[in-house]
C-alpha cells in the first residue's frame, strides 16, 4: 500500500497495461517527451520508447482517427485528448465512427480503444477548457463512459478500459490530479459498470461523479455532524454501463435521491438516473428526487465566479437538509 | 487537366506491355463488373428494390480496378459512401453488395449498414465512411499498426475531390507524412463536389495534387479513366509504402456519369460535358486497349457475357433473399453482441 496522487495513478495505470500487453500503445499531444501538460504521463516515454508512446501534432481528428484505425486492425490504443472541451473538434470519431462501426458492419469491425481526457472545472481556465462533458458521450450508443474519483479507481478502471473490447471514454478530472489516495501494491484491475457506495447511510442517497464525490462526502460529513442526517454517498464511476442495481438498491434503503453533477443542468447524467428511479422505484421515494448541478451557463474564468457555479459541499448539504426537512 | 485527359484518348504510338495480359484481363473484368453492378443498382432503384440512397461510380471504374489490381492480399481499403466500386474490386461477391443495397438478409451487413457503409473485413474492405474525410485518419491508424507490427500490408484510402477541403484531409496528410506511414491517399477527382464544380470552391486547380507539396509529397496526377495509368501509379505507391518510404497522394482525374446520389439528376453540368467524357469512358478506352494488345473480340465478349450473367444471378438471389430478422435491431452495439447499457 502506498499513497499516490491521482496524477501519478494515471501514469501507473497506463504503464501497468503497456507492460502487460505489447499491443497497448499511447498517443497524444505532448504526452511523450513532455510527460503531458498535466504531468500525468511522466516517465512513459522513457519506459516504453517512442514507438509505443507517440507525440502527435495538434490534430485531434488525426489522433482519434488513428486510434480507431489501429484498434480495428489489432492494437489497443490509448489516445489522449488534452482537454475534454476539444472533443468538439473531433466529435465525429466519438459520435459517428468508433461508436457505430461495430453495429454498422454487423459485428465485423471492432474498436477496443480508450480515449482519456482532462475534464472538469476548478482551474480558472474559462468556458473552453473547464467543461464537464461526460454527458456528451453518455448519450451515444456504442460507447462506454467512466470517470474515476480516486487514484485507486484511476488505475483499476484504466486497466478495465484498456482490456475492454469496446471503445471507452475515460474522464480524468483536472482538479483531482493533485489529490492523494491509498493504492495497493501490484496489479489493480477494476470492473466497468460498477458504482461504489463510498459512505453508507440511511437517510438519503447522494449520487456523485469525479470531483463531486469528495464534495458529496464532505457534505455528508457536515450533514451528519451538524444536523444528524445520515447520507449514503454513491460514486457512480461508470455512466455506461450504468450500475442501476446499486443505485436502485441504495434508494430502496434511504428513500431519498440527490444527484450532484458538475455538468450544466440540461441533459446531465443525473436526469437519466432520476428518470430511471422515477420509472422503477417511484414508490420507494419519500420525496422528490433532487438534482444539484452547475447552472445552465458557460463557465466563467474568475475564481469567485467559478466557485459559485459548481456545486460545493455547502450547497449540497444545504439542498439536502432543506429538502429532507421540508 | 486537358493533357491528362487527352492522353487517354491519344493513340498509343508505342505500346508498353509492362502490365501483362493476365492483369489486363483482370483490369477489364473488374471494370465491367463494377459497371454492370452499378447499372443494375440503378435499375433496381427505379424498381424501388434498392432503398435509401446510393452513390454510383459509373464512369469511375478504372480507379477502383487499377488500385485493386496493385494490391496484395492483406492490404486494407478504406472507402467513402461512393464505395460500391472499391468493395467489388476487392472481390466481394456482387450478391453481397446488391443484397446490402436491397437491405436483404444476404447483404454484407444484413441491412444494418446500407449502401454508404459497405464493409467486408475478410476482403480487406475496412469500411465505407459517410462523413467526408473521416476515414483518412482512420487509414493512418491502420497503417500505424502495420508499421508498429512490422507488417507489410498497406492501407489505401479513396475519397472525392470535395474531401480535400475538409480539415481531416489535412490532418491526415500531415500525420501520415510525419510518421512516414504506409498509407496511400487516392483522390478521385470527378470534377464535382456533390453539385458544385470543385474549381468554384477550391483555391488550386488540382485539389489534391496541388496540396501535396505542403506535406512534402510529390505531386501526382494521373488519368483516372485509364486503368493502366492508375495501375502503374498504384503499383509505385504500394512499392514505396512497403519499402518504408511513407505515404503517397494520388489524384485521379475522372468523371461520374450519373448524379452525386440517386436524388441528383445532375442538371448543373454544362451541355455536352457528359458526352465528351463518355467518349473517354474507361471501359471503352480499355476495350480498345485490349484490342491493341491483340486480345480477340470473342474473349472480350466472353468476359462481358460472363459478368452480365453473374450480375443477373446475383440479382435473382437478392430478390429471393429474405429481409433481415427483426431481432438484429439490437445486436452488435457492444462487443458482448447486445446493446445493454445498464444492469
Amino acid at each position: 500500500m502506498a499513497e499516490l496522487t491521482y496524477r501519478d495513478a494515471v501514469a501507473r495505470g497506463i504503464a501497468q497495461e503497456m507492460t502487460r500487453d505489447p499491443d497497448v500503445v499511447f498517443l497524444g499531444e505532448d504526452v511523450g517527451k513532455a510527460g503531458g501538460v498535466f504531468k500525468a504521463t511522466v516517465g512513459l516515454f522513457e519506459q516504453f520508447g517512442p514507438l509505443r508512446v507517440r507525440d502527435t501534432p495538434i490534430s485531434e481528428q488525426a489522433i482519434l482517427g488513428a486510434a480507431m484505425g489501429a484498434a480495428m486492425t489489432g492494437l489497443k490504443p490509448i489516445a489522449e485528448i488534452m482537454f475534454s472541451d476539444f472533443f468538439a473538434v473531433c466529435f465525429d470519431y466519438i459520435a459517428n465512427e468508433f461508436s457505430k462501426s461495430r453495429y454498422m458492419s454487423n459485428g465485423q469491425v471492432k474498436c477496443p480503444l480508450v480515449v482519456r481526457t482532462g475534464n472538469g472545472a476548478g482551474s480558472r481556465f474559462g468556458a473552453q477548457h473547464s467543461q464537464s462533458v461526460e454527458n456528451w458521450c453518455m448519450m451515444i450508443p456504442g460507447l462506454k463512459v467512466v470517470a474515476p474519483s480516486t487514484p485507486r479507481d484511476v488505475i483499476g478502471l484504466m486497466a478495465a478500459a484498456v482490456r475492454d473490447p469496446d471503445p471507452v471514454i475515460f474522464f480524468e478530472h483536472k482538479s483531482l490530479y493533485a489529490t492523494k489516495g491509498e493504492v495497493p501494491d501490484g496489479e489493480i484491475v477494476d470492473t466497468l459498470g460498477t458504482a461504489k457506495i463510498v459512505r453508507p447511510g440511511k437517510d438519503a442517497t447522494i449520487l456523485a461523479l469525479a470531483l463531486m464525490v469528495p464534495r458529496a462526502l464532505a457534505a455528508a460529513d457536515k450533514l451528519k455532524s451538524e444536523h444528524g442526517i445520515d447520507c449514503e454517498v454513491v460514486d457512480v464511476r461508470s455512466l455506461v454501463p450504468l450500475d442501476t442495481q446499486t443505485i436502485l438498491g441504495s434508494v430502496a434503503r434511504t428513500h431519498r435521491l440527490f444527484t450532484v453533477e458538475e455538468n450544466p443542468r440540461l441533459c446531465g447524467w443525473g436526469a437519466e438516473i432520476v428518470s430511471i428511479v422515477a420509472d422503477e422505484a417511484f414508490y420507494e421515494l419519500d420525496g422528490p428526487p433532487v438534482r444539484i448541478t452547475t447552472p445552465h451557463i458557460p463557465l466563467p474564468a474568475a475564481d469567485i465566479l467559478e466557485d459559485i457555479a459548481l456545486p460545493t459541499a455547502d450547497r449540497i448539504a444545504d439542498r439536502v437538509r432543506k429538502s429532507l426537512q421540508s | 487537366m486537358a493533357t491528362v485527359e487527352d492522353r487517354a484518348l491519344a493513340s498509343k504510338t508505342s505500346l508498353n506491355d509492362d502490365i501483362g495480359e493476365e492483369t489486363r484481363l483482370r483490369l477489364y473484368r473488374v471494370q465491367v463488373e463494377i459497371r454492370e453492378a452499378e447499372q443494375r443498382a440503378f435499375d433496381l432503384f427505379l424498381q424501388n428494390l434498392v432503398k435509401g440512397t446510393s452513390h454510383l461510380s459509373l464512369g469511375q471504374e478504372a480507379v477502383a480496378a487499377g488500385f485493386a489490381a496493385a494490391m496484395k492480399p492483406g492490404d486494407l481499403s478504406f472507402c467513402t459512401y461512393r464505395g460500391h466500386a472499391h468493395t467489388l474490386a476487392r472481390g466481394v461477391p456482387i450478391e453481397k453488395v446488391l443484397g446490402e443495397l436491397m437491405q436483404r438478409d444476404n447483404g454484407l451487413m444484413r441491412g444494418k449498414g446500407g449502401s454508404m457503409h459497405l464493409t467486408s473485413t475478410d476482403h480487406g474492405v475496412m469500411g465505407s465512411y459517410a462523413i467526408i474525410g473521416a476515414h483518412l485518419p482512420i487509414a493512418c491508424g491502420a497503417a500505424w499498426r502495420a508499421q508498429y507490427k512490422g507488417a507489410k500490408d498497406v492501407a489505401v484510402c479513396f475519397f472525392g475531390d470535395g474531401t480535400t477541403n475538409i480539415g481531416a484531409f489535412h490532418e491526415a496528410l500531415n500525420f501520415a507524412a510525419v510518421w512516414k506511414l504506409p498509407v496511400i491517399f487516392v483522390c478521385e477527382n470527378n470534377l464535382y463536389m456533390e453539385y458544385t464544380p470543385i474549381g468554384d470552391v477550391t483555391a488550386v486547380q488540382h485539389p489534391a495534387a496541388d496540396r501535396a507539396s505542403a506535406y512534402g509529397l510529390p505531386r501526382i496526377v494521373v488519368d483516372g479513366n485509364d486503368a493502366d495509368e492508375v495501375f502503374r501509379a498504384a503499383a509505385a505507391a504500394y512499392e514505396k509504402a512497403r519499402a518504408g518510404d511513407g505515404p503517397s497522394l494520388i489524384e485521379c482525374m475522372t468523371y461520374r456519369h450519373s448524379g452525386h446520389s440517386r436524388a441528383d439528376p445532375a442538371k448543373y453540368r454544362p451541355e455536352g460535358e457528359l458526352e465528351k467524357w463518355k467518349e473517354r469512358d474507361p471501359i471503352k478506352i480499355y476495350r480498345e486497349r485490349l484490342k491493341q494488345f491483340g486480345i480477340a473480340d470473342s474473349v472480350i465478349a466472353g468476359i462481358d457475357a460472363e459478368v452480365k450473367q453473374q450480375v443477373d444471378e446475383a440479382t435473382e438471389k437478392c430478390k429471393a433473399a429474405p429481409m433481415p430478422p427483426l431481432d438484429i435491431l439490437t445486436t452488435d452495439v457492444y462487443a458482448d453482441g447486445g446493446w445493454a447499457w445498464r444492469n
